[in-house]
Order: C-alpha cells, then sequence, then structure tokens
C-alpha cells in the first residue's frame, strides 16, 4: 500500500532567491519566506518577476513556481 | 529649564542639490574601506553629508547576523546616494535605483552610473542617457556620471538631471584631472552641480577641481586606499575647502615669464642703476 508522503497537502514549488533556486511550501507568502531565510526586520528591498514589491505587501504576496525574487540591500560603494 | 531653541545657522555658500542645501561640498563613497568602522570614521573625517551607496543581493542562509553598512552610517544622519555600479544596461541600472528607492523609503536622490567596459569602467553615455530619462519620467532626483564630453554633459541637463558628474579620469585610477580644459567647457555650460566624480587621487587634485569652479568633488578610492584612510579623508575636506575658497577669491592673473617683486623697489641700502 502506498502511503502518502508526510507533505501530501503541501505542494512544493520552486523559486529562484538571487539567482539561486529555493524550495517552499505552495500556499507559502513573501513574508513567510523571507522569515525562513532569516531576513525578517532587515532593511531589505525585494523584486518579484522585475517588478517592486513594497515592505507592506510581503504577507499579501503569494509566491508563484518559477518566480524569480531579487533580495537586495546596501553595500559600501563608490 | 531648556535651552533656547537654536535656529539652525544659514549656510555660507551652500551647495544646492535638487533643492536642498549642503556644507560639504565632499561627496564620499564606502567602499573598499577595511571595515565599517573604518568607514564611519573615514566619512566623519571628511564632513561629508552625502555618501554613496551600492546595491547588491544580500547573502541567502549565511552569516545571517553580519553587521550591516547602514549601522554604521545611519541615514538619518547621512544622506544616502545609492550608485549604479557595476551596471552595463539602462534597464539594470533603472533597476537597481527602483530597489534602492524601496530600500530606503521612498529616498529619490540617486547616483546613475552606466558602465561601458569592465576594463576601464568608463561610461556608456548612450546607456546612461537612456536611464536617465527613464528616471527622471519615474521622479528620481539623477546626479549622473559621465564621461568629460560637454555636449553629453549638456544632453544629461536637459533630461532633467540634478547634477553632472564629469569624472577626472578613470574610476579608482588616481590619476587626477587629466582635460582640465573640457570640466571647463561643462562647468561653462552648466546650471545644474557639475561634481568630479572619479580620477582623484590625492588632495591636490581635488582642489584643482574646485578651482576650475566644480561645485563639488566626489571619491572612494583616494581615501579608503590612502596608507591612513581616516587623515586623507580630513585632507580632501581642507583640499575640496581650500580650493573652493581660491575659487570664489579669484586668482590673480598668470605673467608668463614676467616677475614682480612684492617687497617696494624703492629703498633698498644699494640701489642698483636704473
Amino acid at each position: 500500500m502506498i502511503l502518502p508522503s508526510r507533505h501530501w497537502r503541501f505542494k512544493v514549488i520552486q523559486l529562484s532567491v538571487n539567482g539561486q533556486m529555493q524550495r517552499v511550501d505552495s500556499d507559502a507568502n513573501l513574508a513567510r519566506l523571507l522569515e525562513a531565510l532569516e531576513l525578517s526586520g532587515k532593511r531589505l528591498a525585494v523584486e518579484r518577476n522585475g517588478e517592486i514589491v513594497p515592505r507592506s505587501q510581503y504577507a499579501n504576496t503569494r509566491l508563484a513556481e518559477g518566480d524569480a525574487l531579487e533580495i537586495v540591500v546596501a553595500v559600501g560603494g563608490g | 529649564m531648556n535651552a533656547p531653541t537654536r535656529l539652525a545657522e544659514p549656510i555660507a555658500d551652500p551647495l544646492l542639490i535638487a533643492g536642498r542645501a549642503y556644507r560639504s561640498r565632499l561627496l564620499i563613497g564606502t567602499g573598499k574601506y577595511r571595515d565599517f568602522d573604518e568607514t564611519r570614521r573615514a566619512v566623519e573625517a571628511s564632513g561629508a553629508e552625502i555618501v554613496t551607496v551600492a546595491i547588491r543581493r544580500t547573502n541567502i542562509g549565511q552569516n545571517a547576523n553580519e553587521p550591516s553598512l547602514l549601522d554604521a552610517l545611519p541615514p538619518s544622519r547621512y544622506v544616502m546616494l545609492p550608485n549604479t555600479a557595476g551596471c552595463y544596461s539602462a534597464e539594470d541600472a533603472v533597476r537597481t535605483l527602483r530597489l534602492a528607492r524601496e530600500l530606503l523609503d521612498g529616498h529619490d536622490l540617486v547616483k546613475l552610473e552606466v558602465l561601458g567596459d569592465p576594463n576601464t569602467l568608463y561610461p556608456n553615455v548612450m546607456e546612461t542617457l537612456k536611464a536617465a530619462e527613464t528616471l527622471v519620467r519615474d521622479g528620481f532626483k539623477v546626479m549622473v556620471y559621465t564621461s568629460d564630453d560637454p555636449i553629453v554633459a549638456k544632453q544629461l541637463e536637459d533630461i532633467g538631471c540634478v547634477a553632472v558628474m564629469p569624472l577626472a579620469s578613470l574610476i579608482g585610477s588616481g590619476m587626477g584631472i587629466l582635460n582640465p580644459w573640457n570640466l571647463q567647457l561643462i562647468i561653462g555650460n552648466a546650471k545644474v552641480p557639475v561634481v568630479v566624480d572619479a580620477g582623484v587621487g590625492t588632495a591636490s587634485d581635488a582642489a584643482v577641481a574646485m578651482e576650475l569652479g566644480c561645485d563639488a568633488v566626489l571619491m572612494n578610492t583616494a581615501v579608503a586606499k590612502a596608507q591612513n584612510p581616516v587623515l586623507m579623508a580630513q585632507a580632501m575636506k581642507k583640499a575640496v575647502e581650500a580650493g573652493r575658497e581660491a575659487f570664489l577669491a579669484g586668482r590673480m592673473p598668470k605673467k608668463l615669464y614676467s616677475a614682480n617683486p612684492s617687497s617696494p623697489s624703492a629703498g633698498l641700502i644699494s640701489p642698483k642703476a636704473a
């Protein structure tokens, strides 16, 4: 008998974060992803598929298969 | 009892960029220092009010607690000037600055640079013009790095850039001011501030730029890669101030091949026969 996997209820999707593949639950939103990456509360900015995601929208931004996210910070530079 | 509120003193000879007045005419970059503490001390010593920062991907899944530049240089104290260093197309530059604006809570003063090739880091003026148009339309206040071509500088001004920033020589080269004549053409034609950006190597270069009539100087490597960055930052502050004052004072006319004594010619104890 084939048992359902532990994650039966959660489909896993793949997306790209700063050029690296990441796997997340299909019901994940951006705020939860940032939390999982230990980036919550940091001063950063996020672009999703070429569009800026305002900070106020992180919790409302559902992630989708194939999304390309860029997460940036300020660093030293001239 | 509270001390009486002191009104901010008016700035004598302010640098005006996009409607805001600055005391310091030295803009400083924050790259290439040993650590954030050295960055902070050098920036403090320079007296700069505007500091450039770069926008880069954050590390994922490693060293989550690494220190942040913006802790060392709080945006409440310094005006951040996010740049597009490393961008080779108008599109990348525009994306980078939209991210910067979100990162800095809507802050719209930015430094645009679109590079042409990785060896010279010379600006690609075609892409720079394209990016400037998009950014100005999008509400950014654009300070723009460019070549020392006076026509391009004027075109960038006409697009609506709030400052034009021609190079003195290649980024990070420290070769000093290679073409003072072109810089003077740009200064003579510009109605927005002209900021020499890139190429300054030591204090005298900064002073020369200011004596030519530049409104300000932007530098990074000259300070960060000095043997003593904090001392060089202090030297640059003085050089920019000295150069500005010399410009305002107006130098004496040059008298080529003809000396003129500063002491009286009359009253010598053994007068020379005329």
